[in-house]
């Protein structure tokens, strides 16, 4: 609780410095702004890079939409839960939004992201659309999974996103997988495999990494560090809770996870070490405000006071509001207005996924073998050739 | 219906309208109507949805050769080349060798199969020819390698994953489970899992209990992978080769005692298919089912039931997922006894799951029980004595068989 006071205390120091940085009212939406991340980078074993971050109106206004938008999305699928639209294993990424809005504007769809089960934003933030995820989540055909994955199976692949994985800590080989094909085929691209603070206590996490650095392969391994792994505070599961070192001699940096822009800048700074040397690591520090899942009432293991505290000192979507507003890039009515649009979307985006049938009954046998060997077997002589096997 | 469906899933030929070769089945008849009839109908999961069939058209006669229809020699090789003579492990080595070779996709990895050349030799060479990111000498960490392999085959590249011993692949099992099997269903379809899981496993001469695992039955029940074994150097090249073109995850069992084995394969290229069984003896009397090691054990005893005057049809099944059971179901029809013979454990096996098939689609052809004939459930001791007793012996087959057929 200390570190998170301290924590706020800082932001509110910093809020005045960005006032005095910023180059007043910028008309044209492509015209740079400079802002001062509201903590300096922390790193192990690397330099961290500067506080000071380019961005643009045109950016913080799409940062506010997006994350309004996560937001309500993740607000929405809470209202299903209940009504028992949407069963089984519910996880909310509200609260942790500047993660993913800030890893996308760093990088194209050519890198890949990998993550756990709390996936819906970031499906969201690799081009998956409201449809696909509401009706995913009830179980229908329209669902980006067909209905067949569930919350914890998103998966994009023309977005460059492997999913969606149930297993803790699984993805990690995944994704250092993942980097593998692309030093494979030489594209110039990077692997963002995300997990969790619990995960971080997974053997087969430091099995990947050390393969990762063994080979330099383009991995970013990216700590979602929100201090719990379900019920258990992360001092009592971890006896370093520094998980950026973790990786010895893999270099690492801690972040400010609700500052967007700081993950931003994170995340670029970590593609441009990755291509070159290698893995890197980043915590970001952030915070979720539901419990691990929607089965988790969230307050048996943390105080009311602590999320409700977060929440006004640090909520992402309001540092981004914050920051519109001290530019002057809108006012308070039309990101107010923003904020109504968004809802009416999801709202919509939830009417048409429940219009959307189940999926078939042969729906169950399909894909459990992907079609067609894709060649025909064919004895020495060639004269004796078998059919192609659906 | 439903359950024939289900033990059909991802198996051969649809009912549609197919041209069928009769030429290697003894048994009259034995057409379309024939299957029609039986309760066994192997039914691809594509029927289903009838917009399959096109491809199915599409295709060329079935005909079911390239298989051994003699006991000794193995190919229908043409009279003008030769054929080469060599060990399994080479036809190992040479299938993954064309594969590379033709496909610049195919890469191996696992624990010192580059620059050691493999713990069986399997890789012997490749390293030098291919280098050291295609022939990746992984660090022992068989659940993160065996994952990184998947991840790798979900963007498209076609990982071979090597275990040195099958049993340490134990430690990657959630790996090959949730990822590599199901990834395909999890997310509509969206990615493939081109991989090729394989090493050697089975009981060898005295390598202790953890060494001597046999994890067929382990992996038998996870939906959407496939599972061959194979058991001479024809089979192994051709087995290799069409598990490496498969879409469909496969994993690939081998035997430690086999990798010696000599035999002459055709010069020419050649794939065998994933789903099918191999006829190695036809005959009248019973039906022996086996797959890998425990095949030349079957022969073995063969021999001698031969001369007592019996006649066994030993069918080497190869496919351990799914079962080929329109062979199997031909021979049933045919002799009306079945024994299996498997070096799985007795519980939970590859011949339980068999032995359950075959009574649910072809209980009505059957005359007596099966007899379903497996290694003890017992780790697999040290001592060479009772090693021998924990796995299945040609006397047992012969006692076995000469029961059933009184």
């Amino acid at each position: 609780m200390a570190q998170l006071i301290r924590r706020a205390a800082a932001l509110n120091k910093s809020l005045p410095a960005a006032s005095f940085a910023a180059r007043g009212l910028a008309t044209a939406s492509t015209s740079s702004i400079t802002v001062e991340t509201s903590l300096p980078f922390t790193g192990h074993n690397i330099d961290p890079p500067s506080r000071s971050v380019e961005t643009s109106p045109q950016e913080l206004l799409t940062f506010f939409r997006d994350m309004a938008l996560m937001r309500r999305m993740e607000i929405a699928a809470d209202s299903l839960y209940k009504a028992k639209l949407i069963r089984g294993f519910c996880h909310l990424y509200d609260g942790q939004e500047a993660v993913c809005v800030g890893m996308e504007a760093a990088i194209n769809r050519k890198d890949c992201i990998i993550t756990a089960y709390r996936d819906h934003c970031i499906f969201l933030g690799r081009g998956g659309t409201l449809l696909e995820a509401f009706a995913e989540l009830m179980g229908r055909k329209d669902g980006c999974s067909k209905g067949k994955g569930g919350s914890m199976h998103f998966y994009k692949k023309e977005g460059g996103f492997y999913g969606g994985h149930g297993i803790v800590g699984a993805q990690v080989p995944l994704g250092c997988g993942l980097a593998f094909a692309q030093k494979y085929s030489k594209d110039e691209s990077v692997t963002f495999a995300m997990y969790g603070d619990g995960a971080a206590n997974q053997g087969q996490l430091f099995e990947a990494l050390n393969m990762a650095a063994l080979w330099d392969l383009p991995a970013i391994l990216v700590c979602e560090n929100n201090h719990y792994g379900m019920g258990t505070a992360e001092w009592r599961a971890a006896k370093s809770p520094a998980y950026y070192k973790r990786g010895d001699y893999v270099p690492g940096l801690k972040v400010d996870g609700m500052d967007a822009l700081a993950v931003k800048q994170a995340c670029k700074f970590a593609k441009e070490h990755a291509l070159k040397n290698g893995p890197i690591i980043l915590e970001m520090d952030t915070y979720r405000y539901h419990g691990h899942s929607m089965s988790d009432p969230g307050s048996t293991y943390r105080t009311r006071d602590e999320i409700s505290g977060v929440r006004q000192e640090r909520d992402p979507i309001e540092r981004i509001r914050k920051l519109v507003l001290a530019h002057d890039l809108a006012t308070e009515k039309e990101l107010k207005d923003t904020e109504k649009e968004v809802r009416k979307e999801v709202d919509e985006a939830i009417a048409q996924a429940k219009e959307s049938p189940m999926p078939d009954p042969s729906e169950l046998f399909s894909n459990v073998y992907a079609k067609g060997l894709g060649t025909e077997s064919f004895g020495a002589d060639r004269k004796e050739v078998r059919t192609v096997l659906p | 219906m439903a359950a024939a469906i289900l033990h059909g899933v991802g198996a051969t030929t649809p009912l549609s309208s197919v041209k069928y070769n009769n030429s290697r089945r003894s048994l009259p008849g034995s057409g379309i109507t024939e299957r029609k009839r039986a309760s066994f109908v192997i039914q691809c999961y594509g029927s289903l949805s009838s917009g399959l069939n096109i491809g199915i058209n599409r295709a060329v006669k079935l005909s079911t050769n390239a298989v051994a229809t003699k006991q000794d020699s193995v190919t229908a090789s043409t009279p003008s080349k030769p054929g080469h003579e060599l060990l399994l492990f080479e036809a190992l080595r040479e299938g993954l060798e064309e594969e590379m070779e033709r496909d610049p996709w195919v890469c191996v990895m696992g624990e010192d199969v580059g620059h050691y050349g493999g713990s069986y030799k399997v890789t012997k060479g490749l390293a030098d020819k291919y280098g050291d990111l295609r022939v990746l000498d992984t660090p022992i960490a068989e659940n993160s390698f065996t994952g990184m392999g998947i991840g790798a085959a979900m963007t498209g590249l076609r990982p071979i994953v090597e275990g040195m011993n099958m049993g340490f692949l134990l430690l990657a099992f959630n790996q090959i489970s949730n990822n590599c099997g199901m990834l395909h269903y999890t997310s509509g379809g969206q990615f493939k899992i081109p991989i090729v899981i394989r090493g050697p496993g089975g009981v060898g001469r005295q390598l202790g209990a953890e060494h001597s695992q046999r994890l067929e039955s382990y992996f038998q029940s996870i939906p959407g992978i496939q599972m061959v074994a194979c058991s001479t150097p024809y089979n192994a090249k051709g087995l290799m080769k069409a598990a490496i073109r498969s879409d469909n995850p496969v994993i690939l069992f081998e035997h430690v005692l086999l990798y010696n084995l000599k035999e002459r394969i055709p010069d020419e290229e050649y794939v065998l298919s994933l789903e099918e069984s191999e006829m190695v003896r036809t005959g009248d009397h019973v039906t022996i089912l086996t797959y890998s090691r425990m095949r030349y054990h079957v022969m073995q005893a063969a021999k001698t039931l031969v001369n007592k005057g019996y006649d066994p049809e030993v069918i080497d099944i190869r496919s351990l997922k799914p079962f080929d059971l329109h062979t199997i179901g031909n021979s049933v029809k045919k002799t009306h006894r079945v024994v299996i013979v498997e070096e799985c454990m007795r519980t939970g096996g590859i011949g339980a799951s068999l032995t359950a098939s075959i009574n649910e689609h072809f209980h009505d052809y059957l005359d007596a029980p099966i007899v379903c004939l497996s290694s003890q459930d017992v780790p697999t001791p040290y001592a060479g004595t009772l090693e021998d007793w924990t796995v299945v012996q040609p006397a047992q087959i012969v006692a076995a068989v000469e029961q059933l057929c009184r």
